[in-house]
């Protein structure tokens, strides 16, 4: 979605070029530490508010803790009724047994609290990125620490997500790039005339590939990370990994990739209609100059922009493709994790993204500042 | 009028922009088909419907088109039944009290493999005499087989499978391989032809009478097939329509007025209100959507209009309100709104009739896209077993043919049907919001 709006942003940053040129009697520092104060204020806030709202929804208002208190009575009580070494017991006795084990569960769990108070508890935690323990899932290891679960998982999603997004990234920009040069070519047509098909989503495409490469022509496995039992041999693991990433990647990729030739193309080709890139053309210079230093050169900060927040959607994996080829990474933990009402789970993803997210954007407007001297940091137009 | 005119004829300049436009009216004339043949409380009884309903079909049943494409012919399912015509009765009375009925069907089998099940029901009236019937096979090479004699109570089921006596009158384990393969093959293949299925019922009462239905599980149904629990897929196929068009539609409606109202509003005053709007849109764009989404699911409800609700409240606030916004603050200052300010025009009428109007063009093309994006998202959420739990939907079939391995298994008209429709409907509105974007940002055109 994005992506699309790319070639609005670019047009509307060209048109902004006098407001830049206010005041320039302050110093800079002040005006940047000023900036970069106020920046980081509301950045704070926002990350606040939001894992705080993740926190209300991820305990639907408290009433998780109701539906988790019910789960403890039951389990408890069935599994002293059950338990054959208690039967001498009185019923009294029984009770008293179950009403105890029951105090210490919930306390176990901290549901002793109210809500209220364990909310703002859950927040200043997750704040400060102590993440805790998991209330039911634990990592392979059998670890209930939060942060090795999803550590665990990392691994599977970064090498799902960066080969698919980092190839998409690159591929569609330097053949974006190129059609850009001659477009109107078969091959510029054929893009555009298949950029529709991004409307599906990944998972749409897995299942085709999951559909022609596993189930009909039987070459490639149906899902998992590898083979089972998985290889010995670190080359062998490592080739049975690499077997099993192809299909997810490539349904990711095939979902975005005309779109975003489609996207980029256009971008490009808006910037290299510019008065100034004729006047370069007019000059002589040779084609390749062009391209670097009129066309890619002001177009930098939006590839930036575009590939900074690409690199944070990573971190989220890709819940549904993870989902359909059984990947084992982020998406599908966090997905698992709803499913068991597992709010520690929940937030220590959510907090990582929001604070990920935050960072990535204050570092742009920094970057924006180096590669483009149009953009004064905390000079008028700030938006 | 003149205008949309103007932009129609435009538009069918482009292929796939008439492409789109014929998808999508198909797409309509089905939804509106759907909704008119099965009412929305029916739709919910069937779907939700279990052996009760749908005990006349074959459990995984691919769909009868099969055939065209495959060498080896399967056979197709069917049902007869003496109530409404398709299998003949005749009632000869004999007696004073005692009458003859006599129900025959005969089919042209010419099918490469054997029906999964026969099953026969019988329904009789009768006071205290139980009518007696008798089954009777003929195949087309002109044996003559003794399937069964039996008293019929007010309703009996007979199946073929489950007849213990039958296999060895048949001479073969298999009931099915029995009655239609050829004695002499080596291997059993079915003999092709016309098959005579005979019932002749003996009622020993005035008024009694004897009925019944002849079932044939094939291993195809009908246009669609049927899934683990007998269903035709016809069914979720039909209604998912007009629900996927209605949730895309809806969705992307509502997202894209509410938004550009709200950035309408906020780049119009300013100030604090922009403020606030800003920071909402920051705060949403830290919270992960599907999670929230799962989330409202798994917790709340599965109900598609909750989906959809939420949906919408978490798109208003989405990375378009600041492109909207940009576009808004130039505007905000051309002449016109400077003249209207001018006469006195208050600040809704600014807003609703010169702001956004202005908008529309801009509008257009990404509401159409988006509709695809949503009819998707609800797909998605289906395939993620939150989909609404009573409604028929495309990807509540999807769902449940992954759960059930249908690729592994090799079911995959299960998962195609589905797919395919929502591909359509993802490339027909996809297609149609990519020329109305060339149509409307002129700058586009001749790139």
């Amino acid at each position: 979605m994005s992506s699309k709006s790319l070639a609005a942003n670019a047009e509307t940053q060209v048109r902004s070029e006098p407001t830049a040129k206010k005041s320039f009697d302050d110093s800079t520092l002040i005006r940047m530490t000023k900036y970069t104060g106020i920046r980081l204020v509301t950045m704070a806030i926002t990350v606040t508010i939001g894992v705080y709202l993740t926190i209300l929804i991820a305990n639907m208002g408290g009433y998780v803790d109701t539906i988790m208190r019910n789960e403890i009575r039951d389990n408890t009580t069935q599994s002293i009724l059950a338990n054959p070494s208690f039967r001498t017991l009185s019923t009294e006795a029984k009770q008293r047994l179950i009403q105890e084990k029951i105090t210490s569960e919930e306390n176990r769990l901290g549901l002793n609290q109210p809500f209220a108070v364990r909310s703002l508890g859950y927040l200043t935690n997750a704040l400060t990125l102590n993440l805790g323990r998991a209330m039911q899932m634990t990592s392979d290891q059998g670890s209930k620490e939060v942060r090795l679960i999803l550590l665990e998982r990392l691994p599977a999603t970064l090498l799902l997500t960066g080969t698919s997004e980092l190839f998409l990234f690159f591929v569609s920009v330097f053949v974006a790039l190129a059609l850009s040069r001659k477009y109107g070519g078969w091959f510029d047509k054929f893009t555009i005339a298949l950029s529709p098909t991004s409307a599906a989503p990944p998972w749409f495409y897995g299942i085709f590939l999951i559909l022609i490469f596993a189930a009909v022509l039987r070459v490639l496995p149906f899902g998992g990370l590898v083979d089972v039992p998985p290889p010995d041999n670190k080359i062998d693991y490592a080739l049975s990994v690499l077997k099993h990433l192809i299909l997810p990647a490539a349904s990711v990729i095939i979902a975005s990739i005309f779109l975003s030739i489609y996207t980029w193309r256009t971008f490009f080709l808006i910037f290299s209609s510019e008065d100034y890139v004729e006047v370069a053309k007019a000059k002589g210079l040779t084609p390749r100059d062009v391209e670097q230093r009129y066309i890619l050169r002001p177009t930098l900060p939006t590839i930036i922009t575009s590939f900074a927040l690409l690199a944070i959607t990573l971190w989220t994996g890709f819940t549904l493709t993870e989902t359909i080829f059984l990947w084992p990474g982020l998406g599908i933990t966090i997905y698992r994790a709803i499913g068991l009402y597992d709010t520690p789970v929940i937030v220590g993803s959510t907090i990582i993204y929001a604070y990920l997210l935050a960072i990535t954007v204050l570092l742009l407007d920094f970057i924006y500042a180096l590669v483009d001297p149009r953009v004064k940091i905390g000079g008028g137009g700030s938006k | 009028m003149n205008a949309l005119k103007h932009t129609f004829r435009d538009l069918i300049r482009y292929p796939s922009a008439v492409l789109g436009l014929l998808i999508i009216v198909g797409l309509l004339i089905v939804a509106v088909y759907a909704l008119v043949t099965i009412p929305y409380d029916e739709a919910v009884r069937l779907w939700r419907g279990g052996e009760d309903v749908w005990y006349l079909n074959p459990k995984y049943a691919a769909p009868s088109w099969v055939n065209f494409f495959s060498l080896k012919k399967a056979p197709v399912s069917f049902v007869v039944n003496t109530a409404d015509g398709t299998m003949s009765k005749t009632v000869t009375p004999s007696n004073e009290d005692i009458s003859t009925t006599d129900i025959k069907y005969s089919f042209d089998y010419q099918y490469d493999t054997f029906p999964q099940e026969m099953i026969l029901y019988y329904t009789a009236t009768f006071k205290d005499k139980l009518p007696f019937a008798s089954v009777l096979w003929t195949t087309p090479d002109g044996r003559k087989i003794k399937i069964a004699n039996m008293a019929v109570d007010r309703r009996t089921t007979y199946r073929f499978s489950q007849d213990p006596k039958l296999p060895k009158t048949l001479k073969s384990n298999d009931v099915m391989e029995g009655l239609f393969a050829d004695p002499k093959a080596e291997t059993p293949t079915p003999v092709k032809g016309i098959y005579t299925l005979e019932i002749i019922g003996t009622t020993f009462e005035s008024g009694s009478t004897l009925d019944a239905q002849y079932v044939s599980h094939g291993e195809l149904y009908g246009m669609a097939g049927t899934d683990k629990y007998r269903r035709d897929l016809m069914l979720p196929l039909l209604y998912g329509t007009p629900i996927a068009l209605a949730f895309g539609l809806l969705a992307a409606i509502g997202t894209a007025v509410l938004t550009m109202s709200i950035a309408a509003i906020g780049t119009w005053h300013g100030g604090w209100v922009d403020g606030l709007i800003q920071r909402i849109t920051e705060i949403n764009l830290v919270l992960p959507f599907l999670a929230i989404l799962i989330m409202v699911g798994t917790f709340y409800s599965r109900s598609i209009w909750l989906m959809l609700g939420v949906t919408i409240v978490l798109g208003i606030f989405g990375a378009t309100i600041k492109t909207y916004r940009a576009v808004f603050l130039q505007s905000k200052e051309s002449s016109y709104i400077e003249a209207a300010r001018a006469y006195g025009a208050s600040n809704s009428r600014i807003i609703f009739n010169y702001l956004i109007p202005r908008m529309i063009p801009l509008l257009i093309p990404a509401l159409v896209s988006s509709v695809a994006a949503f009819v998707f998202l609800e797909a998605s959420l289906a395939v993620l077993g939150l989909g609404d739990p009573v409604l028929p939907t495309w990807g509540k079939v999807i769902n449940d043919a992954f759960t059930d391995g249908a690729l592994y298994q090799g079911r995959y008209y299960w998962v195609l049907q589905p797919a395919m429709l929502l591909m359509l409907t993802g490339l027909g509105f996809a297609m149609l919001g990519f020329a109305l974007d060339r149509v409307f940002n002129p700058k586009l055109r001749d790139m």
